[in-house]
């Protein structure tokens, strides 16, 4: 029996190139400043054209600078200013759909895609950024690419690639209240290793998934970029199509309507790979070293197999207590974090409480309309009275471009999704979990989980 | 779009060095704009010129000594291309006009970068030490991209040999980049594309008034 992912391969399946590689239907190219403008302006130098404009998005959010009431080059790293403005430039030159810094639609590309209904169940999806796979959560056939692939993408309207292996990963069960689909995906990576996923496209089945809300979904899927998987799907639900429809970029149609239930069928299966997890085993998380497999549950001490190098880095020593480390910063926000969702189960932790007062506490919503909402429902005055500074929306802290950060050596507790050396600024020691372990952690100025403050239960 | 190579005759310029890296092949100071033109003048700037920034030749260096500056054969040591996987190596090199590299061994991003840019990255079989070849003088080598050889006008006789996986070759015969060779089957596309439209009519949809 065919997979999901293997229907989806055959629905934008031109031809056979050769014996190795597909000819890839694209039905929507994303681009971002980082790596858009470069692209683009490779094509122009080439000489060739955008296959199909409307089919192209370029969306502002790595660059750009997330401190309130920014201007509108205004970018958070020295010299940043000229991949906006290039990007910008190039993006109207070539009649693709801009989404500007100043454009209410405006955030990080793989938040802002699914709010806008620019992914959807059953396209065919890639940017030229590892975290595309988060978009598998709808239903969508995404994945991350390299820049010149982004330029024969934008060109020809189509990709030559090889179809990867398949692994399922099933989980059985449901997720114990407090613990999060971030805990979820930082227990699979720690478990199976960082290169787990063995370039597999991975589909995420079974009860405690079926149970997940979209946003819960994305954010799982985002993390298979850390599992060395080639990307993410999970198979659309009547969950997925209600969220899709009614959005900007979303079809009216009643046709779509009836293809996307119909892509919504019961279980695949022919994987190459399976494994199964219960749900009811995983705690909540936080990585103690260089690598988002080097995860734990809070409460347990760094493992007598670290590595040295992971160890001076991060300033620990085999036996250390994890939980109760003091921290000098805490960050919420980014594309593996920054929905809606996640800020309202951060809020909760911190609301009445106040941020610890030696800890630098950070919010950046991960798009406009998320920070809307949020300040619609007051979650903005929760985080500012607590002591957090609350940003304009973009990638922000989740990665170090220069500019202003974390000083060297700080220990931050993050939302994001890589802990690399240097990866939030130089010597700044990252330590990944869900932003309801961000949030107690801020308070409690100590590495902490939400229960230790007394704050139970998931997000409403 | 790089020119068809189908069989190249040209000097052979001996740099036979190993691990020359690619901020070597092109110094990141010589990177002064967001393209990929402009670059053939820096190509090995930190070799070929006395100082940073200066334009004054170092007369011992290949490309600068005479015979040898208008090489279109570069022959290199072991692991050739190492360092960065800036594509501005590539662009430097083939705007200077080189069309093939013959190396002991080369990086392996650097020699996608070639195949990508209409450059023939060769190793020679069964040939360990280059050096062992001389290349003192310069001496005009043809390279016969479609029977996979390499021949001497100083030594007639000799032959040498190498692979190359088919979709390169084809590309590099062609003269065509792999966005060039994809639109060769624009009818394949449109095709798929029409028959999608029916099927899938929302995903063409523009929705440039939303
Ligand atoms: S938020 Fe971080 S991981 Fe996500 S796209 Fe931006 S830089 Fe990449």
């Amino acid at each position: 029996m065919p997979t999901y992912f293997d229907a989806l391969w055959d629905m934008h399946r031109i031809a056979a190139a050769d014996e190795v590689y597909d000819l890839i239907a694209i039905d929507r190219v994303l681009l971002h400043e980082r790596t858009g403008g470069v692209a683009l302006k490779s094509l122009a130098e080439k000489g060739y054209s955008v296959k199909d404009p409307s089919r192209v998005f370029a969306i502002m959010d790595h660059i750009v600078s997330f401190r309130e009431g920014r201007g509108r080059d205004e970018a958070r790293s020295p010299g940043g200013e000229t991949f906006i403005t290039e990007t910008r430039r190039m993006a109207n030159d070539a009649g693709i759909h801009l989404i500007d810094t100043d454009n209410p639609a405006q955030g990080i590309v793989h938040v802002a895609a699914p709010e806008q209904g620019i992914a959807l169940p059953g396209l065919s999806l890639v940017c030229p950024d590892s975290h595309t796979c988060s978009l598998g959560a709808l239903g969508a056939l995404a994945w991350g690419i390299g820049s010149s692939e982004a330029e024969h993408a934008v060109a020809t309207g189509c990709l030559r690639v090889k179809k990867p292996k398949q692994m399922l990963v099933r989980v059985e069960n449901e997720l114990p209240d407090g613990v999060t689909a971030k805990d979820l995906a930082l227990h699979l990576i720690a478990t199976h290793g960082a290169a787990g996923g063995k370039r597999c496209a991975v589909e995420f089945a079974g009860p405690a998934i079926q149970v997940m809300t979209v946003e819960e979904r994305l954010t799982l899927c985002n993390m298979a970029a850390e599992f060395g998987a080639f990307t993410a799907i999970i198979a659309p639900d009547e969950a997925v199509i209600a969220y899709v429809r009614g959005r900007p970029f979303s079809p009216d149609s009643k046709e779509a309507f009836l293809h996307w239930s119909k892509l919504a069928t019961s279980e695949s299966s022919g994987h190459d790979e399976i494994i199964t997890i219960d749900a009811r085993t995983v705690r909540p998380q936080i990585t103690w070293g260089t690598s988002p497999e080097e995860a734990l549950p809070l409460g347990m001490t760094v493992p007598a197999t670290a590595k040295k190098a992971a160890l001076d880095y991060m300033g620990l020593s085999v036996g250390e207590q994890i939980a109760g480390l003091p921290i000098d910063g805490a960050f919420i926000g980014s594309c593996t974090n920054g929905r809606l969702s996640d800020l309202q189960l951060a809020a909760s932790v911190i609301r009445g409480r106040r941020v610890a007062p030696h800890v630098r506490a950070v919010c950046v919503p991960g798009s406009w309309s998320v920070r809307r909402e949020a300040e619609a429902l007051g979650l903005d005055r929760i985080f500012r009275d607590a002591g957090f500074t609350w940003g304009a929306p973009g990638c922000a802290m989740c990665f170090y471009a220069g500019g202003d950060t974390f000083a060297p050596g700080a220990r931050v507790v993050s939302s994001t999704n890589r802990n690399f050396e240097g990866r939030q600024g130089p010597g700044v020691r990252t330590h990944l979990a869900s932003p309801a372990v961000v949030a107690a952690s801020a308070v409690a100025g100590v590495i902490a989980d939400a229960q230790s403050l007394s704050v139970l239960g998931r997000v409403a | 779009m790089p020119d068809p190579l189908i069989r190249h005759t040209g000097i052979a310029a001996p740099l036979l060095i190993d691990n020359v890296d690619t901020d070597q092949i092109i110094p990141s100071r010589e990177m002064k704009a967001v393209s990929r033109t402009g670059l053939a003048e820096g190509l090995f700037a930190g070799w070929r010129y006395r100082s940073p920034g200066s334009r004054e030749p170092v007369p011992e260096f290949v490309l600068n000594r005479p015979g040898f500056e208008r090489a279109s054969v570069l022959i290199a040591g072991a692991n050739f291309g190492c360092g960065s996987s800036r594509e501005h190596a590539v662009w430097a090199l083939a705007e200077f006009g080189f069309r093939v590299i013959i190396a002991e061994s080369f990086n392996e991003i650097f020699h996608g970068n070639c195949l990508r840019n209409g450059v023939l990255p060769v190793v020679l079989k069964g040939v360990s030490d280059l050096r062992a070849l001389g290349w003192d003088q310069a001496t005009d080598l043809t390279i016969d991209l479609a029977q996979q050889t390499v021949e001497r006008a100083d030594q007639p006789g000799w032959q040498g040999e190498f692979d190359i996986d088919a979709y390169p070759k084809h590309l590099l015969l062609e003269g065509l980049d792999p966005i060039g060779l994809t639109l060769k089957s624009a009818d394949v596309l449109d095709q798929f594309e029409q028959v999608d439209r029916v099927a899938r009519p929302w995903v063409y949809k523009d929705y440039s008034a939303a």
